[in-house]
């Protein structure tokens, strides 16, 4: 049985990394030779399709778009659950253990429900098609997610750490810039890029929110198949660069991740 | 600088966790808390320092009632048992802290760190980061904090219970030495009587939120004025039996009994609880005025230097501590002699009987 022990994994690994195989093979052909023929390799390599991307507007916009409108959320999502987060960690008051497992359930209503009231409202005091509104809409299910895994991680600091600084005579604010979330560092890594990549790769509320100033990449995507018929070759292209900005962010916070998962909050 | 508690309680709902208790503690003097988990000790020194708003009472500090002062300006220290250090900043870093807060000069701040490294023996660490030293460094680290500003009071929660025997020893030897040139209150909590008469000083025995006895340590633990004092200062716990004093006579029992102690006039005939620490209850005999007790051995711990044998006797567990191997079978009947003279008599109530 040992002499397999390497199978299993090695299966898993190509069926995981088959479809992406293959999007990063289709962006390098032309839509011609997708639709042609059946191909491991690009028959005749091109760089055509990432060039219409990064000198056409309307794509590269979708890109920075959603780059500005998840890095609004993923500043505004962790300020928020910072100090939330605290309070759960470190306070007892009537009714917490109720609110933290609420904020979870937030997470169990599909964002379909939210879409048509959410564009109301944003409709109403005119922040539609703005980043601010997805950023905005999008902190329903990720402040709430930042501060499960922000008390996770809070609630492994030891609560003398907190006395001992008080003792050695910093304020509170001085106490939790200074010392405290330099200590959870990790935590709040883990806690934005989760945010990061759920706001990332949410589309319907995005979608939904936006119209031509704040479109997001992915609502670019879905378009531009419908009207220009089918530019496989563009859209493997853009599905690829749309896989790397969650690629770069793991590679950064792979260590806390672990950590994260070590505590049992992710 | 003395520390002062008027009347200072603390209720957290309906839990009392601390009774109004009156303390006065002394510049320089070195005070320890002595009580099991859960007697209190960690709130009160909560409250000493200002972390906890006592619910009741008052704490004046040098003259000046500083109860609703916080704790950033009340120049307190304390130590806590789990090794507490910021773990992102180095041993240089952390020791510098509190004078980092204190705006203090950059030369002093070095002087002064390396000074008190040196004092604690972690000048080769004060580069690394907390986590990269042992249990018994980091602790250093976390006592030279505390150290490195001139404090009025310092705290320390049971410092050295994480730590293992060696580096207990070795750290308790050198605590009295750091505190003794210091016009600073010191308050040291710990489980272990022994530690409370080898630290020497004084001693608040406490037990369940109360401070039942405060008193030079050896004193106290010669004379625990209440039962539970003579409870909290004895590990293994002591033994407890009821007793009948009949004219001169104590009587333990139907077969067994002693001279009563002479020259105490409220020693009066009637029942009483007879206290004696287990190394005065051994296998061999220590003197002829000791009293014979037969029991049966549930267990017998030999470690070596010491036998601690757990027995049954009329009608009660006792213990007894010995040097020397003494093996016993579990099961088997014992005869222990109880070195009667060194005994304390308490009345039904729980005080001392004392002339």
């Amino acid at each position: 049985m040992k002499r397999y022990a390497w199978l299993i994994p090695t299966i898993y690994i190509i069926f995981l990394m088959l479809p992406i195989y293959w999007l990063v093979t289709m962006s390098f052909k032309t839509t011609n030779e997708i639709l042609g023929s059946f191909t491991l390799f690009p028959q005749r390599f091109t760089l055509d399709n990432y060039r219409t991307i990064f000198t056409d507007p309307t794509w590269y916009w979708g890109y920075i778009n959603s780059i500005i409108y998840v890095s609004l959320n993923t500043v505004i999502s962790v300020a928020a659950a910072l100090p939330a987060a605290y309070a759960f960690s470190r306070y007892r008051f009537l009714g917490d253990k109720h609110l933290f497992f609420w904020l979870l359930t937030n997470r169990m209503a599909p964002a379909a429900v939210f879409a048509l009231p959410f564009f109301q409202l944003y409709s109403a005091i005119e922040l539609f098609d703005t980043h601010i509104a997805v950023a905005l809409a999008h902190t329903l299910f990720n402040i709430p997610l930042a501060v499960w895994i922000l008390e996770g991680f809070m609630s492994g600091v030891p609560r003398q750490l907190d006395e001992t600084a008080y003792v050695d005579g910093y304020s509170f604010p001085a106490f939790f810039t200074k010392i405290f979330i330099p200590t959870i560092g990790a935590g709040i890594g883990v806690a934005a890029f989760f945010c990061f990549m759920f706001s990332w790769v949410e589309l319907l509320l995005a979608k939904t929110l936006t119209a031509v100033y704040a479109k997001p990449i992915a609502a670019t995507m879905t378009k531009t198949a419908s009207t220009s018929g089918y530019e496989l070759g563009l859209l493997a292209a853009a599905g690829t660069l749309t896989i790397i900005p969650g690629a770069i962010v793991i590679w950064f916070v792979r260590n806390y991740i672990a950590k994260g998962f070590a505590l049992g909050r992710v | 600088m003395s520390l002062q508690l008027k009347g200072v309680g603390k209720t957290i709902g309906a839990d009392t966790h601390i009774f109004p208790t009156d303390l006065e503690l002394e510049p320089g003097t070195f005070n320890t808390l002595l009580g099991t988990t859960l007697a209190g000790k960690t709130t009160l020194m909560q409250l000493m320092a200002g972390l906890e708003i006592p619910t009741q009472g008052e704490i004046w500090f040098d003259g000046k009632n500083v109860t609703g002062t916080a704790v950033q300006s009340r120049n307190v220290s304390m130590v806590y048992q789990q090794f507490i250090n910021y773990p992102m900043l180095s041993v240089f870093e952390n020791i510098a802290s509190p004078l980092r807060v204190g705006r203090y000069p950059r030369q002093e701040i070095k002087r002064r760190v390396g000074e008190i490294a040196e004092l604690l023996r972690i000048s080769p660490m004060l580069n690394r980061k907390p986590s990269e030293l042992s249990g018994g460094q980091q602790q250093r680290c976390a006592m030279a904090r505390a150290l490195v500003k001139e404090s009025d009071l310092i705290l320390l929660d049971e410092p050295l219970a994480n730590l293992d025997f060696k580096l207990r020893e070795e750290l308790r030897d050198e605590l009295p030495k750091l505190f003794a040139e210091r016009e600073c209150v010191v308050v040291y909590a710990t489980t272990e009587p022994s530690e409370a008469l080898l630290l020497g000083g004084q001693t608040a025995a406490m037990h369940e939120g109360r401070i039942v006895q405060f008193g030079v340590s050896s004193e106290i633990y010669e004379t625990p004025n209440t039962l539970k004092s003579a409870q909290v200062f004895s590990e293994p716990p002591i033994n407890l039996v009821n007793v009948v004093k009949r004219g001169t006579k104590i009587h333990l029992g139907e077969a067994t009994k002693w001279t009563a102690p002479k020259g105490i006039p409220n020693f009066v005939d009637g029942e009483y609880i007879f206290a004696i620490r287990p190394h005065h209850v051994t296998p061999t005999r220590p003197s002829t005025t000791a009293a014979i007790i037969y029991g049966i051995v549930d267990v017998a711990e030999l470690s070596g230097s010491e036998s601690i044998i757990h027995f049954q006797a009329h009608d009660r567990p006792w213990i007894s501590l010995s040097h020397g191997v003494h093996p016993f079978a579990a099961g088997t009947k014992a005869k222990l002699y109880a070195d009667v003279v060194n005994g304390l008599y308490f009345t039904p109530n729980g005080q001392l009987v004392t002339s």
